[in-house]
């Protein structure tokens, strides 16, 4: 049985922000190279263990020789910013749930509705008429982003709208933890209130190893917070896959 | 003003977590429970330090016994830990795993990819399946849900699958439920000490029960359904002291408006809220259900109100399975505490668009509204019904003492003139309201409940004659309705931009369907208050 099968270890991963000193600072190369992805395609994540396709799906990888322990990813594209309090009705309205995240062409299709639920005082739309992804590849929130219902079609319809990173000051707990489980979005949270120094359609670069996050548009550079040891269960591509990469659970044939 | 009424103290300095001479568990005897709570609200005891110790490990001492929360207390029980401190990660047996139409069929999906198309879930008494979001439409995937629910508890044998095939007449599904918080509660699967996971946010209104509920998603769920386990984090907890004698035009969603509007959407983010006091000893379980349903509005990932003789008579006829209530200790630490005196409060709202958007309802008394919804798992209980009803029948009260006081006439003497015309006939029955109020029952026994209880002091009328007298639309089939939208056919769905008083616990934008629609949270007497005006209005002006 699959239950008898399973070994658990506490404290191996964790789900929540923690203010710790980041290990993978120090492996930091300052040699930047932002290869170029359209926004429809999958980069291939490397490790020396094992090879997927990370659900965040726009996710460009540096690859190291110890890239399963040192996070050197980097995120660069456009930015599209919303305010305080986005709840998982306006990432997903609920007239949307009745799409099955885990079955592939609802999956899909979830993406195709990411932040349709955003008043209307947010005038630029943030997935363009007759597209199904969006052309930004950061969102860049205030405090409690993802507040709300506790829906996973939220972190997965901005996964596959194509978003790589959300950077909000702070997060609700349930929508924190489903971007982790499944490894759908990085939930970097930043130092200070980017929401009111960055404007939708800045190009940003995250590089998670500097925890920073660079907006070419204004020339200006933020501190983020590690993400811990959250970020390899994103890296593996959420905490099933993270677990079987690690061992805690026995691979699939 | 409301917010005088609280004084955040926190204790949390005072507490030596070593605390080894004065610490005794609480036993689940009712004497323990009463010096536990009568404590609880001393500030005095808590402010006593204990002298420093040193750090011993358990081989040196015999057992260790740390203080904890009640919180701590379930979730050290369930990881097989004798202690627990906040921030640790555990991995906790899981007692219940409730899922619905809206994630279920996503978390059998990840179980089925994860563990294999012939995997067995982990016990399948443990997991309880509540279609309940989208039921009563013509979606074709929202029907489709549904099924797929329903093959996968034939195929794993589930015990509790709450289903509904026909959905033409909810009546003739004898197993179909509605609310799945509500008929958590209803069939017994709520019970104190327990860890009880549900892929909903509003999973934690089981906490009324004294027992340690949260929402999770179909990933975590899907773990859950191979494992039976969960890695937690310990959280701190917040705790509620709320004393005083509740006056008789407030609820518990008057309460809990007051806290969230006290400390916002994110105040309680990944912690704790446990809700004390004598006040909350005297809410019924339905409106401890209301208090602890409306914790994660404040961004919390749980909420306990402690285990009492509420508690055990309402699960008495309910769970014949054995449990066993666990209580915050004397020394447990608490982040902060918070103190209300509840017989200051007034009627509150949560105005648009957020649940921590307070105001006073007769501030409100201008806001002109188009509609009233009464349901969902917060705002859809019996008692929710029972306390719209009052004040329709104090409506009758009010008109008549009003009228009475002109004319001189008796009540009885009006009644039998035969000078009656309709329009006074109309005033003797009482006031009609004046925007469309839609009433959906939580459950099909909260329905049955409107149809078969008398209302007290109606002379035997039910809340549904009550309902038809106002001029109500008639109460709906069971299910969450249009508190967070659904489907476009969804009934009560906000398809215009309207201004709604609703007794259900969001009111971001677009929740209820309409992006523009404006949505005042109340409670049952507020709403049904506004109902009979047209306007947000203080329920005392039928109540008093």
């Amino acid at each position: 049985m699959a239950a008898s099968s399973l070994s658990f270890s506490p404290k191996t991963i964790t789900s929540s922000p923690r203010p710790k000193t980041n290990p993978f600072i120090n492996h930091f190369s300052h040699s930047l190279q932002f290869p170029i992805a359209s926004s429809t395609s999958r980069a291939i994540f490397t490790s020396p263990t094992t090879s997927i396709v990370p659900r965040a799906s726009s996710v460009i990888s540096r690859a190291t020789n110890d890239a399963a322990s040192t996070n050197t990813n980097t995120f660069h594209g456009l930015c599209y910013v919303v305010g305080d309090n986005i709840d998982t009705d306006q990432i997903i309205p609920a007239e949307y749930l009745t799409l099955v995240p885990s079955k592939p062409e609802e999956y899909e299709k979830l993406g195709t509705y990411a932040l349709i639920g955003l008043p209307s005082t947010y005038t630029t739309r943030f997935i363009d008429e007759n597209e199904t992804k969006t052309k930004y590849k950061i969102v860049i929130g205030g405090d409690n982003f993802g507040c709300g219902s506790s829906r996973e079609h939220a972190p997965v319809a901005l996964g596959a709208a194509g978003v790589a990173a959300v950077v909000a000051e702070s997060y609700a707990r349930i929508f924190f933890r489903n971007s982790v489980a499944t490894g759908e979005i990085y939930p970097l949270e930043s130092e200070g209130r980017l929401c009111e120094e960055c404007r939708t359609g800045d190009v940003v670069t995250i590089e998670m190893a500097e925890s920073r996050l660079i907006n070419h548009s204004t020339g200006k550079e933020y501190k983020l917070k590690p993400i811990g040891d959250a970020g390899p269960v994103i890296d593996a591509g959420g905490i099933f896959a993270y677990a079987r990469q690690t061992g805690m659970i026995p691979s699939q044939n | 003003m409301a917010s005088s009424a609280i004084s955040p103290t926190r204790t949390s300095s005072f507490i030596n977590k070593k605390d080894f001479g004065r610490f005794c568990f609480s036993s689940t005897s009712q004497l323990s429970i009463h010096k536990c709570k009568k404590s609880s609200v001393s500030k005095k005891i808590v402010s006593v330090m204990a002298p420093q110790q040193s750090e011993r490990s358990p081989a040196t001492t015999g057992s260790v016994k740390t203080a904890m929360t009640l919180t701590e207390k379930i979730m050290a029980r369930a990881s097989e830990k004798p202690h627990l401190v906040p921030g640790e990660n555990v991995w906790v047996n899981v007692d219940i795993l409730m899922t619905h139409d809206v994630c279920g069929p996503g978390s059998i999906g990840i179980f089925k990819k994860e563990f294999g198309e012939n995997a067995k879930v982990w016990d399948r008494e443990k997991l309880v399946i509540i279609p309940d979001h989208y039921i009563f439409t013509s979606d074709e995937r929202a029907n489709r849900n549904v099924d797929i629910l329903r093959d996968f508890c034939i195929e794993q044998n589930i015990k509790y699958f709450y289903d509904i095939k026909d959905l033409g007449n909810f009546k003739a599904n004898p197993d179909y439920k509605g609310v799945c918080h509500v008929a958590l509660a209803q069939e017994g699967h709520c019970r104190p000490g327990e860890v009880l996971l549900g892929t909903d946010s509003h999973t934690c209104t089981a906490g009324a029960f004294g027992q340690f509920a949260t929402g999770i998603g179909n990933t975590d769920a899907g773990f859950v359904l191979g494992t039976g386990k969960l890695l937690l984090k310990v959280p701190p907890t917040l705790r509620f002291v709320m004393d005083g004698e509740m006056p008789d035009y407030l609820l518990a969603k008057d309460l809990i408006l007051q806290i969230i509007g006290e400390i916002s959407v994110a105040g309680a983010t990944y912690k704790s809220m446990e809700f004390v006091g004598s006040t909350v000893e005297s809410l019924t379980m339905e409106e401890r259900m209301t208090l602890c349903n409306m914790v994660v509005e404040a961004g919390g990932k749980n909420g306990v109100v402690p285990a009492d003789t509420t508690t055990f008579k309402y699960l008495e006829d309910k769970t014949s399975a054995p449990y066993e209530p666990v209580y915050s200790d004397q020394q447990a630490r608490f982040l902060s505490d918070y103190r209300f005196d509840v017989s200051k409060l007034e009627p509150l709202v949560a105005k648009p668009h957020s649940p921590d958007n307070r105001a006073l309802a007769r501030e409100c008394k201008d806001v002109k509204i188009d509609r009233v919804y009464i349901g969902s798992c917060t705002g859809g209980k019996t008692e929710d019904f029972l306390a719209a009803a009052r004040v329709f029948l104090a409506s009758v009260r009010a008109i008549s003492i009003n009228y009475f006081t002109t004319s001189g006439q008796t009540i009885d003497s009006i009644k039998t003139s035969y000078l009656l015309n309709s329009s006074l006939r109309q005033l003797i029955l009482g006031k009609k309201v004046k925007v469309p109020t839609f009433l959906v029952p939580a459950t099909q026994k909260v329905w049955m409940d409107l149809y078969a209880l008398p209302v007290p002091g109606s002379d035997g009328k039910t809340c549904s004659q009550i309902f038809e007298e106002a001029g109500c639309d008639t109460p709906a089939s069971p299910s969450c309705g249009a508190c967070l939208g659904g489907p476009k056919d969804t009934y009560a769905r906000m398809n215009e931009p309207k201004v709604c008083v609703s007794t259900t616990n969001r009111n971001f934008p677009g929740r209820m369907g309409h992006k523009e629609g404006q949505i005042y949270l109340a409670s049952p007497y507020t709403a049904a208050a506004s109902a009979l005006t047209g306007y947000v209005t203080d329920p005392r002006e039928f109540l008093q």
